[in-house]
């Protein structure tokens, strides 16, 4: 009958049975000459200039730091989800003795594969589950979002300010939440509109959701995403923004004021270090601000310096131990969720899931 | 002189032969002209690609992983195609199927015997995808309402009400607020045959042998058959075509929500993001390159399964771009749905000078194959 499709499959399977002989036997193990093979995975491209993009710099600081002793590869837009394992899996396989993960998404697919191989090491980001080779690492970018907050609450003008949020899990809540605690540290007036998007990575839906907020009258633009769309649209409305996960100004222009941003390199040097060492062993860790983790990024000309100094005032507080969910705190309907003198517990944090006082919005889908 | 696209009177055996053969050489050319543009060698990507979807026990586990999905929805696509009925809808099939499977698993454990829960949310997922291709079937069959759109417009409502309960009702109490349902009970997981590679499978061969079997050997297949190719002879024959269609249609869904049920039961185990990968829009040119033929489904399912692997594989091994996967993966399927055309048609060139002797009734072939 339809012969040619029979010729195809099994003109591809020769191919394919040709192919796979002549094609190298992938290295197992290593010898002391080897590079140390660290290998990540990406939810989104580097050219993100966010979230990814930061990721990236971060392996390139690896690069940079241990030269030929190591040698670096990733994979990019990779869905979370049953793929996810397939290609954490590829990567155990060629031999790869360090893999990062680098989105909450992937977390069942690292539990999984690093069951199936106990001699590599698994590090990923932003997720609660570990083994005895598999380590989560995150920072507490929400103590950068409350400082990028006081920023946000000073220069709005009418009090109405917009944040394009992905998804309603824990790590958004807690960062809209900050955010929104530091505009109303400074300015109990204004208000926080959110709207969801459900993606992380999809540039024309962000910039809609901040189009929306802008004709719902925003004058500044707050966002949780992974690119600089939300940014672009509100500099094209003549508006400001805070931008997310990298220095945003740099790519979009001083209409940013500042960002709350991500800084790697450190932490994957001491950890990829700590592996080639034999020092390494399984962890959770959740770095502060101090740490330099996540920080702010410079500041647009457009900042005045009374402002900044009421941030560096902030910063200074949450330095000395006084952190962002300290009572009191009152969620949307005005009832109180965390005492004075109380402070939310890690555990609390990681599964926020209520919105402060002063957010307008519901937690859905 | 002058170049004519003709239809061929009969489709030759050097054509059937020839034009695969060709059109797969020309997707190589094409994709190695495209890999030497990016500075890689496409001899060495080639390899990797092979290497990472059938050069290996475990990377053809992870390519039936791709493939067994697309056969069901294939299947499912391709008898609703015989119809010229347009379901579009396989991808809302899916995911309710996989929704259903999911409740099954979740909400009959410790209700039902364990023995019966895996079978129970396989039925259960194959029910709600034939209840979900049963609405614009039913639409198109009673009210004669275009499918194209209902079918489609379905696949959104499936999918929202999957993140719903996911997001909401059904989502883990112990997740920390994270989307996704708990994992389901180990009764309710459909045993893996190695790698990956779950029963699937072998629930996709059985059904293209049914099908096939039906549309060959039974009556009600040839009735469906005469449905699909003209529909005014199948009224006066007396045929009942709105049940037919209806009939038909619920198969169909049946077997994407299949597909649904065992991605949930066999890869995922819970229901959450990232369900489908478009796997109910893909079987639509699976179902086409397959000319609808149950039994190519499956070959064609697993060459796509290989494209969809391999993409990922050029991106790690070559260090190139994920758009170039998609690029590559175009360029290798272009040519060959384009080269089926030629097995039906084929260009003439026709000089002027003869005008008395027309050249058309010439007939090419050397001996003659049913199609």
């Amino acid at each position: 009958m339809k012969r040619y499709i029979w010729m195809t499959v099994s003109l591809v399977l020769i191919a394919a049975m040709l192919l796979s002989g002549c094609g190298k036997k992938a290295t197992t193990g290593g010898t002391a000459e080897d590079p140390y093979k660290v290998a990540f995975i990406y939810i989104g491209p580097p050219g993100d200039l966010g979230w990814t993009y930061e990721h990236d710099r971060g392996r390139k600081a690896l690069e940079t730091e241990y030269g030929d002793r190591i040698e670096t590869k990733y994979i990019e837009n990779v869905p979370e989800g049953p793929d996810a394992a397939r290609v954490i899996r590829d990567f155990a396989q060629q031999g790869y003795d360090m893999i990062f993960a680098t989105s909450f998404g992937y977390m069942d697919p690292m539990v999984e594969v690093a069951q199936e191989f106990p001699n590599v090491k698994f590090e990923h980001c932003s997720g609660y589950k570990t083994a005895d080779n598999l380590s989560t690492y995150f920072g507490r970018m929400y103590q950068a979002r409350f400082l990028s907050g006081v920023v946000a609450g000073r220069m709005t003008k009418n009090n109405t300010i917009g944040y394009v949020a992905a998804f309603a899990i824990p790590e958004v809540v807690r960062g809209l939440n900050a955010f929104t605690l530091g505009v109303r540290s400074v300015n109990p007036e204004a208000k926080v509109y959110v709207v969801w998007t459900n993606t992380w990575f999809d540039p024309v839906i962000e910039r809609e959701a901040a189009v929306a907020l802008l004709d719902q009258g925003a004058d500044i633009i707050a966002q949780h995403q992974d690119t600089t769309e939300p940014q672009k649209a509100a500099q094209e409305r003549g508006m400001l923004s805070i931008g997310y996960d990298s220095d945003m100004r740099t790519f979009v222009g001083d209409t940013v004021l500042t960002s709350p941003m991500w800084n790697w390199g450190p932490y994957y040097v001491e950890t990829v270090g700590a592996a080639m060492d034999g020092t390494w062993a399984t962890h959770q860790y959740w770095g502060p601000m101090k740490d330099g983790v996540t920080g702010l990024a410079e500041y647009s000309p457009k900042v005045p310096q009374d402002v900044r100094d009421e941030v560096e005032a902030a910063r200074q507080k949450i330095y000395a131990g006084q952190d962002v969910f300290c009572g009191p705190i009152k969620d949307q309907n005005g009832q109180e969720r965390v005492a004075a003198g109380q402070c939310m517990t890690d555990a609390e944090m990681l599964s926020f899931d209520w919105l402060v006082e002063g957010v307008v919005g519901t937690i859905s889908e | 002189m002058r170049i004519v696209f003709e239809k061929r009177q009969s489709v030759s055996r050097q054509a059937i032969l020839l034009v695969p053969v060709l059109s797969f050489l020309v997707s190589l050319v094409l994709g190695a002209i495209l890999l030497l543009m990016s500075g890689v060698n496409p001899l060495a990507a080639y390899a990797a690609m092979a290497r990472g979807t059938f050069g290996s026990v475990y990377s053809l586990s992870e390519t039936l992983v791709k493939a067994i999905p697309l056969m069901l929805t294939g299947l499912g696509v391709s008898i609703a195609f015989r119809m010229q009925f347009w379901n579009i809808g396989a991808e809302g099939q899916l995911v309710l199927g996989a929704v259903a499977a999911a409740w099954a698993a979740l909400f009959l454990h410790g209700v039902i015997p364990d023995a019966l829960l895996l079978p129970v949310a396989i039925l259960a997922g194959m029910l709600a995808g034939a209840c979900w291709a049963g609405v614009p079937a039913g639409l198109k069959a009673y009210l004669g309402v275009d499918e194209t759109l209902t079918s489609l417009m379905l696949n959104y409502v499936a999918i929202l009400l999957a993140s719903h309960l996911y997001y909401g009702p059904w989502r883990d109490p112990q997740g920390y607020g994270f989307p996704g349902t708990a994992q389901f009970p180990a009764a309710a997981w459909l045993p893996r045959l190695w790698g990956r590679a779950h029963w699937g499978v072998a629930f996709a061969v059985i059904a293209a042998a049914l099908l096939w079997f039906i549309l060959n050997r039974t009556r009600w297949g040839f009735e469906l058959k005469i449905i699909g190719e003209n529909k005014t002879a199948a009224h006066y024959l007396g045929i009942n075509i709105a049940r037919n269609v209806l009939l038909a249609l619920l198969l169909s869904g049946a077997l994407s929500g299949l597909a649904g049920a065992c991605e949930v039961t066999g890869i995922s185990r819970r229901l959450q993001q990232g369900l489908s990968v478009g796997y109910g829009y893909t079987a639509i040119i699976v179902a086409w390159m397959a000319q609808l033929n149950p039994v190519a489904v499956l070959f064609v399912a697993v060459l796509m399964g290989a494209l969809l692997v391999g993409g990922d594989q050029v991106q790690m091994m070559m260090g190139l771009p994920a758009s170039m996967g998609l690029v590559l993966q175009g360029m290798i399927l272009f040519p060959m749905l384009a080269g089926s055309l030629f097995t039906e048609y084929r260009l003439r060139l026709i000089r002027r000078e003869p005008v008395a002797k027309t050249p058309t009734a010439t007939p090419v072939p050397t001996s003659e194959v049913q199609s």
